[in-house]
């Protein structure tokens, strides 16, 4: 018998903790003595500090420290750039300087006994500033594109003579798609604690990211890393916003230093529209030609997204454009938009996303111009190589997933023409549009330590922001051990775990899966070798290629007979427990021969009220090939999570900027509008077998990102169809839809 | 937050005395609207008179036939009344549109009257707001103002009263009973609300010695044919753009009587008596209803980002009263919209 914990629908092994609030989250990691700070954003949107009255609020009531550019410790900032940061530019250096950069900036931290007191401390302290009007529209003059640095991802590509091709196409698509900025807006907000021992700190800090948490911090102080420890068991939700390291968390690494206890620092919701990243807003352009039988012959993508005036976010905004469609004549053009704001960040399918959501809603009209269903328009042009890259594909399942996709939604008895479908007086409209994303892969290391009876204990660094680290770590240790779940116990969110990479990008169960693995087939090598060398044991003298592990017993190769059990192993050797780690990382020989990424196929119908502009989402199906599904019941509920992303993409967020200090109006969970269970109805994921040997030694492709890319287009594509108004903006909102 | 008093009486006299001996005092009921405000720093109440005990919970018939609610009344225990499912279904309808299940079970039917408006900047102390801090300005008229008035604006405030009880309330003609220093008075809800003129920091007549004890309904229901209908970003947990109460009296296809009032377009609940006088007598079709919505909006002005609400709010008025003349209103349930 083979324990087959691999494509299971276990359910979440910390799923009890997190419903008795036995799960920590890092606020909840209250310390002996702490005090409690509270963070002075800048008022202004641009400009400079003038005056701050700290002596009066320093003698209010409770209040230990009032720390601003004044008295804040001049700090190392050591260059540092972990995975998640800009390459090109450099962070914000918080209380360092009199400048104001962006609205809600840090511009003064209170510490105080308790939060009660801090607050009040933190609304009394009067600063003055000389402030300017700052650029926070990207359709406003004032701002001068930039291209990203050259050599990085999203930089310019062309393939053919695009403009060319557009120019003689017989048919063509040519238009402007604008997408609000988004914030993630995770239930739990971000939360420091902070403590010094001597000259070694401890955070408990939500972070997705807790070795570059540490590596940043010890940077920023000039110390070294080892006397770092972050500590993240539990993340609230993530969507990106905790993948760096934000100025929050050097401000309680100052605070509990400068008033020499522990001190916790939890942002307000409003703070969390400030200084923690957001999606850029983006403007996009795309142009398409194809014959009259609907081959493409151009495909033209030209985006800007905003970002910081002080770091460059590059996002994936056209990456996508080079490998989707077959087409002969390609140019992307990607530009960044510097304003005065805080600079953006990963969110869930950073790039994907908007980028797809412009190329997506062009096909889409491009298949209205040609008379094409639009699922057979993608069948057309689908290539049999990435044309971009000229390699061919790991594994590209895009027309299995629109085969499987159209078949669960019914988009056969589609009636083609807009406003041609109808429920009573409501206009009913079909969608559809494809996802891709990424598969990435990166070093990861993890330890696993088996002990005398029989279990075993494994380690990495990583995250758990939702997906279910948790258990599908314990699968793959489970799977490749050939031991009941409950005999595995996974831990997570600590920096002196071994290594991982950023629980973002979709890459957590490819990367710290396939260290789990390789650590589990590391423990084993070890008790093997210590077996055949042990007098005691019954396969002394074994050759170590004569024996194997057979479903948690090592045994001699040929002999039927069970040998011993992982816990007679242990106790055999002295009972303490035997570990061992390793890491797995990308074969760079691989990446150079194949092209790697995971699709997705959406299916939605809205219905339109012609005479309120309300849409609805009445149904959605998703397809996906994703590789291997370790878990089918956590992949739906993942892919269930990105479509209502997606929908939210699609009909409601949208932080809304005062164009005249950049403050973002709608911070606060009654304003910014994220759909709510009434807005989300019945929505299926469906997985597509897909077998890939390359991606990863699990062949599992990541699902976090590619299941909310394509919802927001195959949405607006249904209000089309709906509508036959093509709404180039999202969110797509009443005001929109009242002249249909 | 600042450290405030706190008291809690049992009757509603000393309630009142508590009040008026206190000018920085605040009521408070089930707390929805006030902690929010204090958490923010808009209220920062010396002491907190927690009337949640008094005895102003109960719903009784009126000798005319009427129906007098305590103002205590919690608005899921108001909506799912049977003498108020039964006879004001349109009061019902617009309790539940409101807010979600936990907010409406625990706010109360004085404190729905009173709370205040959702303007972005009125919540944010860094910004200058007229409502707030007289005199130091309006952030949104030259702001966002996407969710602002249509209707009734000042050049000193363009807020919305964010109420959807109220709407149905006014629409129903209730009158609101309260309780001063010097006795009881009561007040058409016509007169409760004010408009912000140069004074937006009141957003109703009530003084500020005195307490709400009930709202009282005439016997008039129009349980027949009524309809509320609120125009929002996402099914629940949202406020009105728009929303529209109308009630009518038919007399076989044409209208009898009328009463229309909109929510989500001004400082008050918006009624016009001229378009309820228009409609009676009329066939009940698209075309009295336009005309109707025409005279309701007729001195509507729209700013930068929320000029769309004026014809929202026409196609929204002919909907309702539609669902109204058929007998068919408005689910808030299912919130299909038919
Ligand atoms: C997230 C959110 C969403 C919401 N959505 C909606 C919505 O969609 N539609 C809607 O209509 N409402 C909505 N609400 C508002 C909600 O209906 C009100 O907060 C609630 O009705 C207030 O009642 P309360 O008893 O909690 O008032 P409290 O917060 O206790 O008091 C509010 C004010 O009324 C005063 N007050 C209370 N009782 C009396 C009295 N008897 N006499 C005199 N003064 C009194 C208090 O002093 C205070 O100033 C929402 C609220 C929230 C927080
Ligand atoms: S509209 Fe009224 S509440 Fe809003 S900022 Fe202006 S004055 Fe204040």
């Amino acid at each position: 018998m083979t324990m087959q914990a691999i494509g299971k629908p276990h359910s979440r092994v910390d799923g009890r903790a997190k419903v008795t609030g036995g799960a920590r989250y890092a606020a909840e990691f209250n310390q002996p003595d702490q005090l409690y700070a509270v963070v002075v954003g800048s008022t202004v949107g641009l400009g400079r500090i003038l005056r701050i009255d700290a002596g009066a609020v320093a003698q209010m009531p409770g209040v230990r420290a009032v720390i601003s550019h004044l008295n804040a410790p001049r700090l190392a900032y050591q260059p540092h750039k972990g995975g998640t940061d800009p390459a090109n530019g450099e962070r914000l250096h918080v209380l360092q300087d009199d400048q104001v950069r962006f609205y809600g900036q840090p511009v003064a931290v209170i510490v105080a006994d308790s939060l009660d007191h801090a607050e009040r401390a933190a609304a009394a302290l009067a600063v003055s500033y000389a402030g300017e009007t700052p650029v926070v529209d990207p359709l406003d003059a004032k701002v001068q594109p930039v291209a990203p640095q050259a050599g990085r991802a999203g930089a310019d590509r062309s393939r053919g003579d695009a403009d060319a091709a557009f120019a003689a196409a017989p048919v063509t698509v040519e238009a402007s798609f604008d997408m609000a900025r988004e914030n993630h807006t995770p239930m739990e907000p971000h939360a420091t604690i902070a403590a010094w021992s001597g000259d070694r700190l401890t955070l408990w800090s939500k972070s997705q990211f807790v070795v570059n948490e540490q590596a940043e911090i010890a940077a920023i102080f000039g110390m070294p890393a080892a006397n770092v420890q972050v500590i993240c068991p539990f993340v609230g939700g993530g969507f990106g916003t905790s993948l760096r390291t934000w100025p929050h968390v050097t401000l309680a690494a100052i605070a509990a230093r400068q008033v020499g206890r522990p001190v916790k620092l939890v942002l307000t919701r409003r703070q969390m529209f400030h200084t923690t990243g957001h999606r850029p807003r983006t403007l996009q352009r795309v142009a398409l030609g194809a014959t009259t039988d609907g081959r493409l012959t151009s495909l033209i993508h030209e985006g800007s997204g905003e970002t910081s005036r002080y770091e460059q976010f590059v996002e994936a905004l056209t990456s996508t454009s080079g490998f989707m469609y077959s087409c002969p004549n390609v140019r992307t053009r990607y530009r960044l938009l510097p304003m005065d704001t805080g600079t953006p960040t990963f969110m869930r399918g950073p790039g994907e996303a908007s980028g797809m959501y412009a190329v997506e809603s062009a096909i889409d009209e491009l298949s209205y111009k040609l008379g094409i269903d639009p699922v057979e328009l993608r069948r057309r042009n689908e290539p049999a190589i990435d044309e971009a890259e000229k390699l061919p594909f790991s594994s590209r399942s895009l027309m299995q997933c629109y085969a499987l996709g159209a078949e669960r939604f019914g988009w056969a008895s589609r009636d083609p023409r807009p406003r041609a479908m109808r429920d009573g007086r409501l206009l009913i409209g079909w969608g559809v549009a494809s996802a891709s994303y990424p598969c990435f892969f990166s070093p990861a290391s993890a330890r696993v330590r088996l002990l005398a009876d029989g279990s075993a204990e494994v380690e990495a660094a990583s995250s758990d922001m939702g997906p279910g680290t948790y258990t599908s770590m314990t699968q793959v240790a489970a799977e490749t051990l050939s031991l009941p779940l409950d005999k595995v116990r996974f831990s997570l969110g600590r920096s002196d775990f071994p290594a991982t990479p950023s629980h973002g990008g979709s890459q957590t169960m490819s990367s710290v899966g396939s260290a789990v693995r390789a650590a589990c087939l590391a423990v084993q090598a070890e008790l093997a070798k210590r077996a055949v060398a042990d007098r005691r044991s019954q396969l002394f003298g074994a050759s170590i290629d004569s024996v194997e592990w057979r479903e948690g017993r090592l045994s001699r190769k040929g002999d039927a007979a069970a040998g011993p059990s992982y816990s007679e192993l242990v106790t055999g050797a002295g009972g303490s427990p035997v570990e061992a780690g390793a890491s797995a990382a990308r074969d760079a020989a691989i990446a150079k021969q194949y092209s790697m990424h995971a699709f997705g196929a959406v299916f939605v119908e809205v219905s339109v009220d012609p005479d309120l502009g309300l849409v609805r989402l009445r149904r959605a199906v998703g397809a996906y090939g994703a590789g291997r599904i370790v878990n089918p019941k956590l992949a739906t509920s993942q892919c269930i999570g990105g479509m209502v992303g997606g929908l939210g993409m699609a009909l409601m967020e949208r932080t809304a900027l005062d164009p005249r200090d950049g403050r973002p109006v709608n911070a606060h969970m009654g304003d910014y509008l994220v759909p709510v269970n009434l807005d989300v109805p019945h929505l299926e994921a469906h997985f597509v077998e897909e077998q890939d040997p390359h991606v990863n030694p699990l062949g599992v492709k990541g699902l976090g990102e590619v299941a909310l890319v394509g919802m927001a287009p195959a949405i607006a594509n249904a209000v089309f169809h709906a509508t036959g108004k093509r709404v180039r903006e999202l969110p797509i909102r009443i005001e929109n839809l009242l002249d249909v | 937050m600042i450290n405030f008093q706190y008291a809690r009486p049992n009757e509603v006299a000393d309630a009142v005395r508590q009040i008026a001996a206190d000018p920085r005092a605040r009521f408070i009921a089930g707390g929805t609207n006030l902690l929010d405000l204090m958490k923010s720093d808009v209220e920062q109440p010396s002491r907190l008179i927690d009337i949640s005990r008094l005895p102003l919970k109960s719903v009784e018939e009126t000798p005319d036939g009427g129906l007098r609610i305590g103002a205590l009344v919690p608005n899921t225990d108001l909506a799912y009344h049977p003498l108020v499912e039964s006879r004001y279904p349109l009061l019902a309808s617009a309790i539940m549109a409101g807010a979600s299940q936990q907010l409406r079970n625990m706010a109360s039917t004085g404190g729905n009257l009173m709370q205040r408006t959702r303007c972005y900047y009125f919540y944010d102390i860094a910004t200058p707001c007229n409502k707030r801090e007289p005199g130091s300005g309006c952030s949104a008229i030259e702001g966002l103002n996407r969710m602002h008035a249509i209707l009734g604006t000042s050049e000193s405030c363009i807020a919305v009263y964010p109420s959807d009880m109220s709407i149905a309330l006014a629409a129903l003609e209730a009158t609101v009973r309260v309780m001063g220093p010097g006795g009881e008075r009561t007040m058409a809800f016509a007169d409760f609300h004010r408009l912000p003129g140069d004074t937006p920091e009141r957003d109703n007549n009530l003084e500020p010695n005195e307490i709400i004890t009930a709202i009282e309904l005439p016997p008039q229901g129009f349980a027949k044919n009524h309809s509320y209908l609120k125009i929002r970003d996402r099914l629940s947990y949202a406020f009105a753009l728009v929303s529209v109460a109308a009630a009518l009296e038919m007399d076989g296809e044409a209208v009898k009587e009328a009463r229309l009032a909109l929510g989500g377009v001004a400082h008050k609940p918006w009624r016009v008596e001229a378009a309820e006088a228009a409609l009676a007598g009329q066939p009940a079709n698209e075309a009295s209803f336009a005309k109707a919505a025409d005279i309701v909006l007729s001195g509507a002005k729209g700013f930068e980002h929320n000029a769309f609400k004026i014809d929202l709010a026409r196609r929204a008025i002919i909907r309702t009263l539609t669902q109204a003349a058929n007998g068919t209103p408005q689910s808030q349930s299912s919130k299909k919209i038919r």
